[in-house]
């Protein structure tokens, strides 16, 4: 399958720090690809810099066969991609349909989609002119996505959305997901949770140090506990 | 699954309404009353206080909006509000004749178009100043304080080069002057369109933040610049357009400050600009309603400590700045957390 986005001998470097050390990464059409790694591994800043956020200092950044990477943040999403940040970045002091209405960038919002939207996160109906401020942690990770997802995207990034949120809510979140694959989004997530990454997850790439040491399917990775040991230091009995 | 399965689909808890600081203007007021000698005295009193607050507001709200918004301090705010008295004057001084003519369709003819060029010149000039000056330094607080005071240096200096040191008179247009009586208390005729216009000023932003796509994206990027340009929004160009809005204030300001003391100065930047700044830092950076409600409180504060205590007078500003600090440390209603 051809990949969407592809990435070639990205480095990046923040101040003095040199984080990334030359990413190769394919991410297939229509497939849901899981970018796995320890802690510092260079996961969020892979994310960060295909987004534009911080500039990579070398290396090539295709969305499409397009290059992206001289582009500015504004100009990468509207080639078409959806960021959901691992700080969710919702604006706390607008409500949730205001964040919402400056998610539909390209006009009035979908009712159908919205609909799709309010059936996997029906709080957001419910709080729809609360202020987003108040909104529990879960909460607002929904309104993350739903800002995602209120348009259709090209390609999805998708940064920890799990991290720190209670099993019930989790599970929304992979029904949401699972659904959005359905219907042939591509997606790049970066997550911790190896049961969500097994459930959601086509294909995986394993950074370390700044670089993908791994590229393969998660099927394969799932079965092969030595793997997981070697690649992420971890089991995948371990968490479950 | 569905989320409603689940502790998600609980109530919010209740956020509590946060209307203390909206009162505490009426609670000055209020305070003010028994120590003041008569009512009428009172009245005219807070009347003045409120005209002043509204001025100050004019000035003030575009500073708030531009620091929320763009993280920048902008010492350069009080050549805007100078400039702003400048070309309203330069406009006024050879219609003078209809300026002090009995009709105020006349004074009108006069005065509407130099507040419009006012506003026109000192927001085309707060578009160059971004462009020129502020866009090489976003992000570095301390250029922007050196280069930013640089330019109202090199503007109020311009303004001695081309009119002089000595004060101009502005005086007020005839259908403005003189007073109402409410009850024994004198009230100026000018004091009253003063508050008009603050409240029309303070009403249109609440509008435009509140009701328009302009105004959530300015709320968003108050609070988070990065995620604002990561749905695919131009922020440069949100940036541009508010600090010319903010400029334009300032100018419109000026003018009205200057009608108010019937003179301009060129120091009058500097020196409002510290009153400017107080008001910021009470309302909380990036509040429209932080800010009214601080202008309104520095102004009763300085028109009642003016009157009871005069040498208190010089203080009051950063008394009530220390207090309020003391008590919220962030301001009023801080939106940016910066």
């Amino acid at each position: 399958m051809s990949a969407l986005l592809s990435l070639s001998g990205v480095e990046t470097h923040i101040g003095q720090y040199h984080i990334l050390h030359g990413v190769d990464l394919d991410v297939p059409d229509g497939r849901t690809t899981m970018l796995l790694g320890r802690n510092g591994a260079g996961k969020t800043t892979t994310l960060r810099t295909i987004m534009g956020l911080w500039h990579a200092s070398s290396g090539e950044i295709r969305l499409g066969g397009e290059r992206i990477e001289a582009l500015s943040v504004p100009d990468i999403a509207r080639a078409g991609i959806g960021y959901v940040p691992e700080t969710m970045a919702v604006f706390t002091d607008l409500t949730v349909r205001e964040n919402l209405v400056l998610a539909a960038r390209e006009g009035a919002m979908d009712e159908t989609r919205l609909d799709w939207i309010f059936g996997f996160f029906p709080p957001l109906k419910k709080f729809w002119l609360s202020r987003a401020g108040t909104l529990s942690g879960g909460q607002k990770q929904m309104l993350s996505f739903a800002r995602a997802f209120i348009e259709p995207r090209r390609l999805l990034l998708i940064d920890e959305p799990t991290k720190g949120l209670a099993p019930a809510i989790i599970g929304a979140l992979i029904d949401c997901l699972k659904e959005v694959k359905r219907r042939g989004a591509t997606i790049l997530l970066v997550e911790q949770n190896f049961r969500v990454a097994q459930e959601v997850g086509d294909t995986v790439s394993v950074m370390d140090n700044g670089r993908v040491i791994h590229t393969g399917t998660m099927a394969e990775l799932a079965a092969d506990a030595g793997m997981q040991h070697r690649l992420l230091g971890l089991s995948l009995d371990t968490h479950r | 699954m569905s989320a409603t399965e689940t502790d998600v689909g609980a109530a919010l808890p209740k956020e509590r309404a946060d209307y203390l600081p909206l009162l505490l203007p009426l609670l000055l007021a209020v305070a003010a009353f028994p120590f003041i000698p008569s009512t009428s005295t009172w009245v005219t009193l807070t009347i003045a206080g409120l005209a002043m607050g509204m001025m100050i507001f004019v000035m003030a709200s575009g500073l708030t909006l531009i620091f929320g918004l763009m993280d920048v301090l902008n010492f350069g705010h009080g050549a805007f509000i100078a400039i702003g008295a400048y070309v309203a004057t330069l406009v006024l001084l050879p219609l003078a004749p209809w300026m002090q003519a009995d009709s105020i369709w006349l004074n009108l003819a006069a005065i509407v178009p130099a507040v419009l060029l006012a506003i026109g010149v000192t927001g085309a000039l707060g578009l160059a100043f971004e462009r020129v000056v502020i866009a090489p330094v976003y992000g570095q607080h301390l250029k922007q304080i050196l280069i930013t005071m640089g330019g109202m240096i090199v503007a109020e200096q311009f303004l001695y080069v081309f009119f002089g040191p000595q004060q101009i008179p502005l005086p007020l247009p005839a259908s403005l002057r003189g007073s109402f009586l409410i009850g024994e208390a004198a009230v100026e005729k000018y004091r009253v369109v003063c508050v008009l216009v603050g409240l029309a000023v303070f009403v249109s932003m609440l509008l435009i933040l509140t009701r328009t796509k302009i105004g959530l994206l300015i709320r968003a990027g108050v609070e988070n610049t990065e995620m604002v340009e990561a749905l695919g929004y131009r922020v440069t160009r949100l940036f541009v357009g508010v600090f010319m809005a903010g400029s334009a204030l300032a100018g419109l300001g000026g003018v009205m400050w200057g009608l108010y003391r019937e003179q301009v100065t060129a120091a009058m930047g500097g020196e409002l600009l510290v009153l400017v700044f107080i008001v910021v830092i009470i309302g909380g950076l990036g509040s429209i309603t932080g800010c009214f409600i601080g202008a309104l409180l520095v102004a009763l504060a300085t028109n009642y400590a003016g009157f009871l205590v005069p040498k208190l007078a010089l203080i009051t500003d950063i008394a009530l700045m220390v207090a309020i600090l003391l008590w919220r440390p962030r301001g009023l209603y801080p939106v940016t957390s910066r």
